[in-house]
């Protein structure tokens, strides 16, 4: 069921729909949605995700956290071996000594998700369910949701988007209702590094917007609630799920592009400003000065990039803003941008301010995308963790994406941190070649 | 179900991928969803490896589901190999595809390719890595092996007269610990006793090299895990014996020359091909009288464990107190190389049952994987890694085997340097109550040495801000600036490892600017100026 509506007005949307997309079906080289536990567990410092999947769920849930980061990860996988596989109910009761048996080793934990996983959406195993069952047993010491992150459903960072479209539903709606929880105007959405939240929280303060929480929160008790008149501003363009359920809710997001880059970052606030009606006049007195300290930042690197081409393969679905802000700040040379789905609407914004002659492309057939990479011989490639040595070892200089999913590169003063993380490896380059 | 923080194997896929990545001429054809492509990186970027591995995965999402996930299979299977041209094409469903039952095998058939096809039947909810890894080998090896099976009652033809005697290396993967390097050691070793090597597999082996492996008088077995079911196979079939020491150690490098000599039928000067081995005399000289008993706990793969309890014990003196593994397979090994030091094995892939272990018996040191790395940097326990599961920094650029007397260095280096030295053991004994030289501290080399404590972090965290002695009032120069306790704050959000540098930084933009305190502001415009 899609519940996307396609714009019907604004050169935005008209310019958006007139690309032509080359739509791609084949071996798609991304991660699936469990990989977003990876940062989820470190931004809700309370909570815990338990997988509930095969030995490869918690082989790549490991693997691509790295093994080596944490001692003790708030995160785990309940293994489905041959015995549950023979009956239902029998899994379930499983589940439910499993959820007990970490529950008693980590008294620490106040929010629990269990993650769907391939293996548990094709057995059926109906995790709703079973959260609701077990909810029962530990309310009020532990929350209990549950979303899928498997990844016939889901694409890399659609985990999060899932995993914060089940946490939304939890908003209560009527703060006199819940007078502990305090009802805000806006709500800011998607997972931020602190120090980026606490900057925004300053740009917001100053620009006079003083009702405002960002969602998730770092503890999962600190949910906020919904007013009769919250808006929403997304930080991230991959989530679709969670602003679903905050518009069914009744919330209204505010369009915007997205705050990569200077001038992504002023939009964003700018768009922000106007809906709360703040004088134009005080946005560009606060905004100003950031704007100028982070265009002087970003010169250094516009030397190393300006000019310089660049081919995206499809990871986050953070190419497309990355993409506006490489070209359209640093001077870069887009070839090909790919994403794993495209979701029109809430890159309206974002897709206006690309040059109308970039190749668009969504899904992926790795095999016929690398053809195309190779042709273009650009000058670098981003791509996930599978790619980037084989492509280096053919001479193509490589951005790995994941260090855009997982270094703070959202806000003016990361601006010239994000146009960093792409000069290196061609710095690096030259250097080397020397 | 069962409850995993940490897992020490991967699926049985995985296995299958590690012989199909160390081969050439292979492919394999993996139906599987979206995300379980995440193996790549294991090799590209764990390994470090130049190119992808040989596996085209079909990536059947829920939509697929109620049409022909079948077709999907066959059409991925037809593209790759039209695109890759393999001699032999693998062919298999990981744990999701295993469930919607579409039988790669039978697909893969019917497509009457001209290569040979290999069908995988690695049940994912039963088994993993190291099975998987076998079960292929052993697969292949008889699928490719199967026409030159001796006839019953056929005896093998002896080696003609005049020829030197030959054997297969089995066992070295894709993925494994230090398998590159130890290979060159174990070359170079069998050339030394005038064993030629017929063929190395799977690691670099085509698929007509594994058709030839009947041509070898004998086979070393390097690996158990990986070729013992394929070695068995090759005696039974083809009257191939094969070696059962694993040469890892200085004991253990010269009984494995003696076995091979002995099936090899020839004789060699062991004394003298020892001659240049240093592990032996390093560990009989004094500074290494400290070792003594040192209390060691052991957990790996079965191969590993078992020789890393023997070096402990019989070439380096500790006192092996724990030994397991994650190796149901070869738990009766374990079992038996425990009981020789009156202890009981723990057998088990539950990481939390190793970390209880641990933390009853607080050894010395542990010798493990990366999992036990984990624990022993939770319970401040030194800790060299000695098997599989393993990190990017256990795939060295160095020359680094294992096995052999080059091996036996590696492991007296590796074994000792997470300890504090003989002398530096002494002096702390000596001058105990000195602040730089107490109980507390640290090695003084890399390592253990590295970890930061709470106390370090905090004083780099919270160095009390200058004194503001700066008189801007009247005109000197600004020599010093004060943090604001805002800007303080901040500070201490930037990571540890490059908070010094955005420190000063900030304090010379400031200085230069003649500003007598750091706002948030200062911090901010000295990050924009300097960049990184």
């Amino acid at each position: 069921m899609n519940r996307v509506i396609p714009l019907q007005s604004g050169a935005a949307a008209c310019d958006s729909q007139d690309r032509a997309i080359l739509k791609e079906r084949g071996q798609r080289e991304v991660f699936c949605g469990l990989t977003g536990i990876i940062w989820l567990h470190r931004k809700i410092q309370d909570a815990f995700f338990l997988v509930v999947g095969s030995r490869t769920c918690a082989h790549l849930v490991q693997s691509a956290a790295g093994v080596m980061i944490f001692a003790e990860p708030r995160f785990a996988t309940a293994i489905i071996d041959d015995h549950d596989l023979a009956g239902l109910a029998d899994a379930n009761e499983e589940l439910d000594r499993v959820v007990d048996q970490l529950l008693t080793r980590r008294p620490d934990i106040k929010m629990l998700f269990l993650v769907g996983s391939c293996p548990s959406e094709v057995i059926k195993l109906d995790l709703s369910r079973a959260a609701e069952r077990l909810s029962k047993t530990y309310t009020p010491r532990v929350r209990i949701l549950n979303y899928s992150g498997s990844g016939i459903e889901t694409t890399f960072t659609q985990g999060e988007d899932a995993c914060l479209a089940a946490l939304a539903k939890e908003i209560p709606r009527h703060a006199q209702d819940h007078p502990a929880q305090r009802e805000v105007d806006l709500l800011i959405v998607g997972c931020l590094a602190d120090v980026v939240e606490d900057q925004f929280s300053r740009i917001f303060n100053e620009l006079g917007i003083e009702s405002y929480a960002f969602f998730p929160p770092r503890r999962s008790g600190d949910i906020p609630c919904l007013g009769p008149n919250t808006r929403y501003l997304l930080v991230q363009p991959f989530l679709t799920e969670t602003a679903r359920v905050l518009d069914d809710m009744g919330a209204k997001r505010i369009p915007a592009p997205f705050p990569l880059g200077v001038e992504g970052t002023e939009a964003w606030f700018v768009a922000a400003a106007k809906a709360f009606g703040i004088d134009p006049n005080h946005v560009e007195k606060v905004i100003a000065p950031k704007r100028q300290r982070a265009n002087l930042a970003l010169e250094r690197q516009r030397q190393v990039l300006s000019g310089r081409s660049i081919f995206f393969f499809p990871d986050s679905q953070l190419e497309i803003p990355l993409a506006r802000f490489l070209h359209r700040e640093l001077g870069m040379q887009l070839t090909e941008i790919g994403m794993p789905y495209i979701h029109r609407q809430h890159l309206a914004e974002e897709l206006a301010l690309l040059p109308a002659e970039v190749s668009l492309s969504e899904g992926q057939d790795v095999e016929k995308q690398l053809d195309r990479c190779r042709n273009y011989r650009p000058d670098m490639v981003v791509c996930g963790l599978g790619l980037a040595n084989p492509l280096e070892a053919e001479g193509l200089t490589t951005k790995w994406s994941i260090e855009l999913v997982f270094t703070p590169i959202q806000g003016f003063d990361q601006a010239a941190d994000l146009a960093e993380l792409f000069a290196r490896p061609l710095v690096r380059r030259t250097k080397l070649a020397a | 179900m069962k409850l995993t923080l940490w897992t020490y194997e991967g699926p049985p896929h995985i296995g299958a991928m590690r012989i199909a990545t160390a081969m050439e001429g292979v492919h394999y054809v993996l139906h599987a969803p979206q995300g379980d492509t995440y193996a790549d990186l294991l090799f590209t970027m764990i390994e470090r490896m130049n190119k992808r591995p040989p596996v085209t995965y079909t990536t059947f999402q829920a939509r697929d589901l109620g049409g022909d996930t079948a077709e999907l299979f066959k059409d991925a299977a037809r593209s790759a190999y039209a695109r890759f041209k393999p001699d032999l094409l693998m062919v298999g469903a990981s744990c999701t595809a295993e469930l919607i039952q579409d039988d790669p095998g039978g697909l893969a058939a019917a497509l009457q390719l001209s290569v040979p096809v290999l069908p995988l039947e690695l049940p994912a909810y039963q088994k993993k890595e190291n099975w998987g890894a076998a079960e292929t080998f052993y697969q292949m090896v008889r699928l490719l092996g199967k026409d030159y099976v001796l006839s019953p009652g056929e005896k093998r033809k002896p080696r003609p007269a005049g020829l030197p005697p030959s054997c297969n290396i089995l066992g070295p993967t894709a993925l494994g610990f230090r398998h590159r390097d130890d290979l060159v050691e174990i070359r170079k070793l069998l050339r030394q006793i005038g064993v030629r090597v017929n063929v190395v597999a799977p690691l670099g082996a085509k698929p007509e090299d594994i058709s030839r492996l009947h041509e070898a008088d004998f086979n070393v077995v390097l690996y158990p895990e990986v070729a013992n079911s394929a070695a068995q196979w090759l005696s039974k079939n083809f009257g191939q014996p094969s070696t059962k020491t694993i040469p890892i150690g200085f004991n253990a490098t010269r009984a494995f020359i003696e076995e091979v000599c002995t099936l090899a039928q020839i004789h060699c000067d062991i004394d003298e091909l020892t001659k240049r081995s240093r592990a032996r005399w390093y560990a009989l000289s004094v500074d290494s009288t400290y070792l003594t008993n040192k209390r060691v706990f052991i957990f790996g793969d079965a191969t590993h464990a078992i020789a890393a309890a023997k070096v402990a014990s019989q070439e380096m003196g500790f006192q092996v107190v724990g030994l397991g593994t994650y190796s149901r397979e070869l738990a009766r090994e374990v079992r038996e190389a425990a009981s020789q030091y009156g202890i009981e094995a723990l057998i088990t892939d539950d990481y939390l049952e190793v970390e209880q272990r641990i933390t009853e018996l607080q050894p010395e040191l542990i010798l493990g994987s990366q999992m036990e790395r984990h624990i022993a940097k939770r319970l401040k326990i030194p800790c060299a890694v000695i098997s599989a599961p393993i990190h990017v920094q256990d795939f060295p650029a160095r020359y680094s085997p294992q096995m052999g007397f080059e091996g036996a260095n590696v492991l007296f280096d590796t074994w000792v340097h997470p300890l504090m030295m003989g002398l530096e053991e002494h002096l702390i004994g000596m001058f105990r109550e000195d602040f730089e030289f107490h109980d507390g501290a640290a090695p003084s080399h890399l390592g253990h040495g590295h970890q930061r404590t709470p106390a370090n972090e905090a004083s780099v965290a919270s160095e009390p801000a200058p004194v503001p002695e700066v008189a801007v009032a009247n005109g000197a120069p600004v020599t010093e600036s004060v943090w604001e306790p805002e800007a303080q704050k901040e500070l201490n959000k930037i990571p540890f490892f490059v908070r010094g540098k955005a420190k000063r930084n900030t304090e010379r933009f400031a200085i230069e600017r003649g500003l007598p305190t750091i706002s948030l502001e200062t911090l901010y415009d000295a990050k924009a100026h300097f960049g990184r």
